[in-house]
């Protein structure tokens, strides 16, 4: 997994709320069997009208805004578990996206592909909306290791959670895989206990 | 304090706790399908991981299978790579699978339970969200990602924060026609979607009591659908009698004695939950959505609720609804019932009892697509096909078919449909199209009718 420590970006704004991982990746795209190539369907059929023609007032469209961050309105990622939707968005070249409010699997399948589920207050979400919307250039600066999100040159920051144990897999690139291979003695002992427990 | 159901099923299975940190939680029963396991398996075999108990999985084919003509070659050909890829799969690492022509391929949800697989008091994970679904047998089970799905292979164990505790009550007694597809839109059209984001739910209260396993299976499936990462039903007399005699249910003695453990996990009465609802079952009505979440959801013969924000405005939009308006009287060309959350038989009997001697409108495309395999049995040996056949309707193959439109079972752009299934979010049945969830009842009724209906009124 890719390490996360601190970004400076400029932000897309997405002011949608309960954005599913059907808008972000629909099922008809899950047909393969890698992970590579999902961010050209992400957003699909917002992105692209039946004809395949791009539609000009989706935000992905618009030359106005650019950036690494995706700003995003509550509830982000509800729906099915598909890691697709985590797979899109970092192929597409995202590795922040920031709301009030992530649904539980996509926050835990963000994690797991070094893409930040950032979750500020509703009222900072505002600002960054504010800020987007009053200067498409503004940059923000996340980082990791301090727990904040600025919106440079404006003095403005907040602080944001993160599990202490997935911060740690961030800052390192770290995944769960391989500290679960390190636990296998106790996963042994545990399966030995709980058999003669209860008879599994 | 006493426990709740939950604490005593994820603190029995919490291999170690990692210090200010969360929990490894042991897995005993993992189910995969085509979709969501392909890269896990592939980034195992790139580390060179082995997987570590591949008797404790189970595989089936059903998200991505046609409907038609299982028997033949699958002629989509990333449908038919990605299902030949789960073959081999698990060919190479010994893994249980439920193929297409096998007699118990199914819905991974109607499968497993059917079998005896989901027993009371287990954890179980899948990559699909709808895995809350086996929480209806007082099991800790959850969706998980593809990255997790490769975690449990290699370890049988996920790293996890234990979630916060909440319990919505149901008590009084349910209205003719108040099915628990009724119960459980309900409760979310009233919570919302995220409320139960953190949360794992039981839900407690004589309604849930009366209710049949796979009524309890419906509720539980939607728990996803308020955030709620799963949902839980008390194991009682109805759970144990489900379970006795399936294929994998522990036979004779064993059985008395998991009877036994089952009957120690059902929440302490002076179990505290961190939130708690409560609802009259006499306030719940069948219900219908309107917008383009679960959580959109009214009384059938109600009204669009006046709705504020711009998200709503733009559901609204997308289904061309207007606040303030009755859906009564709205034309529909198709109906779907199917899918994990209402395709088992008792949906079935039910959609079958309101079509008996009547026939579908001339206008509805009505297609019936059982959950597995076992459920087809059921329907031809209850004489339920003939009822369906003679009224119009299509019956298929089993798979998870128009609920999400992976396969060809797709709704047109810009058409109605009347769906059991559980997600009503834009195009989530076919680009454009517009989906009404609701009960298999409300389904039958509105294809016999060709238009929504109150449907009250139409139950003697």
């Amino acid at each position: 997994m890719e390490k996360f420590v601190k970004l400076t970006s400029t932000a897309v704004p997405l002011k949608v709320e309960n954005v599913d991982t059907d808008q972000i990746i629909p099922a008809r795209f899950l047909k393969v069997t890698n992970k590579i190539g999902f961010g050209e369907n992400l957003f699909r059929d917002w992105r692209y009208n039946p004809n395949n023609e791009p539609v000009a007032s989706f935000v992905l469209n618009d030359d106005t805004y650019s950036g690494q961050i995706l700003v995003v309105g509550d509830n982000f990622g509800c729906g099915s578990s598909r890691e697709h939707a985590a797979w899109a968005l970092t192929d597409y070249g995202f590795k922040v996206v920031v709301s009030s409010y992530f649904a539980d699997i996509f926050k835990g399948n963000a994690l797991n592909n070094g893409l930040l589920p950032l979750q500020v207050s509703p009222e900072f979400l505002q600002k960054l909306f504010n800020a987007i919307d009053e200067n498409p250039n503004t940059t923000f600066t996340v980082d990791l290791e301090s727990q904040t999100i600025s919106i440079d040159g404006s003095g403005q920051q907040s602080e944001f959670d993160i599990d202490p144990f997935k911060k740690v897999c961030m800052l390192n690139g770290y995944d769960d895989i391989d500290f679960l291979i390190s636990k296998k003695d106790a996963i042994e002992t545990f399966e030995k206990q709980r058999q003669t427990e209860i008879n599994f | 304090m006493g426990k709740t159901l939950f604490d005593k099923v994820w603190d029995s299975h919490v291999v170690e706790s990692i210090p200010n940190g969360p929990d490894i939680l042991y897995i005993d029963k993992h189910l995969i399908h085509e979709v969501t396991s392909p890269q896990a398996f592939a980034e195992l075999e790139t580390r060179n991981i082995p997987l570590l108990r591949p008797e404790q999985i189970l595989a089936t084919a059903d998200h991505n299978v046609p409907t038609v003509n299982q028997h033949l070659p699958i002629k989509d050909l990333l449908s038919r790579q990605q299902l030949q890829q789960l073959t081999e799969n698990c060919k190479k690492h010994n893994i249980t699978l439920y193929d297409l022509g096998h007699k118990y391929q199914g819905i991974v949800h109607v499968m497993a339970p059917e079998l005896g697989v989901t027993q009371p008091g287990m954890t179980m994970v899948c990559g699909d969200s709808h895995t809350s679904t086996h929480g209806a047998f007082g099991t800790i089970a959850f969706g998980i990602g593809t990255s997790q799905v490769a975690q449990v292979f290699a370890s049988q164990c996920l790293i996890l924060n234990k979630p916060k505790s909440l319990r919505v009550n149901v008590n009084g007694k349910l209205a003719k026609g108040v099915t628990p597809k009724d119960v459980i839109l309900y409760i979310i059209s009233h919570l919302g979607t995220n409320s139960g984001t953190g949360y794992f739910c039981e839900y407690a209260g004589n309604v849930f009591r009366e209710m049949s396993m796979e009524g309890r299976m419906t509720v539980c499936n939607m728990s996803i659908e308020m955030g709620a990462r799963g949902g839980m039903i008390a194991p009682d007399e109805t759970t144990f009698s489900y379970i006795k005699d399936r294929e994998f249910a522990p036979k004779g003695e064993a059985f008395e004695k998991k009877i036994a453990y089952w009957k120690t996990l059902p929440s302490d009465a002076d179990a505290v939950f961190d939130q708690e609802y409560h609802f009259n079952a006499e306030d719940i009505a069948p219900m219908i959505t309107y917008g383009t979440n679960p959580g959109m959801g009214m009384k059938i013969n109600g009204t669009v609720p006046l709705n504020k924000g711009e998200s709503d405005k733009k559901a609204l939009a997308y289904m061309g609804f207007e606040e303030g308006q009755s859906l009564i009287g709205q034309p529909i060309n198709y109906v779907f019932i199917g899918s994990c959350t209402n395709s088992r038989i008792e949906d079935f009997r039910m959609a079958a009892s309101y079509i008996k001697g009547k026939q579908k409108a001339p206008n509805v495309n009505a297609l019936i697509v059982p959950g597995s395999q076992q459920v087809v049995k059921q329907i031809e040996q209850e004489g339920l096909r003939e009822v369906f056949e003679m009224a119009g309707f299509e019956i298929r193959q089993p798979g998870c078919s128009a609920c999400l439109a992976m396969n060809d079972d797709k709704i047109p752009s810009g058409e109605y449909c009347v769906s059991t299934s559980n997600r009503n979010f834009e195009g989530r049945q076919g680009q454009g199209s517009k989906t009404l969830l609701s009960s298999p009842l409300v389904a039958a009724a509105i294809a016999v009718e060709g238009k929504i209906i109150d449907i009250t009124k139409f139950l003697n």
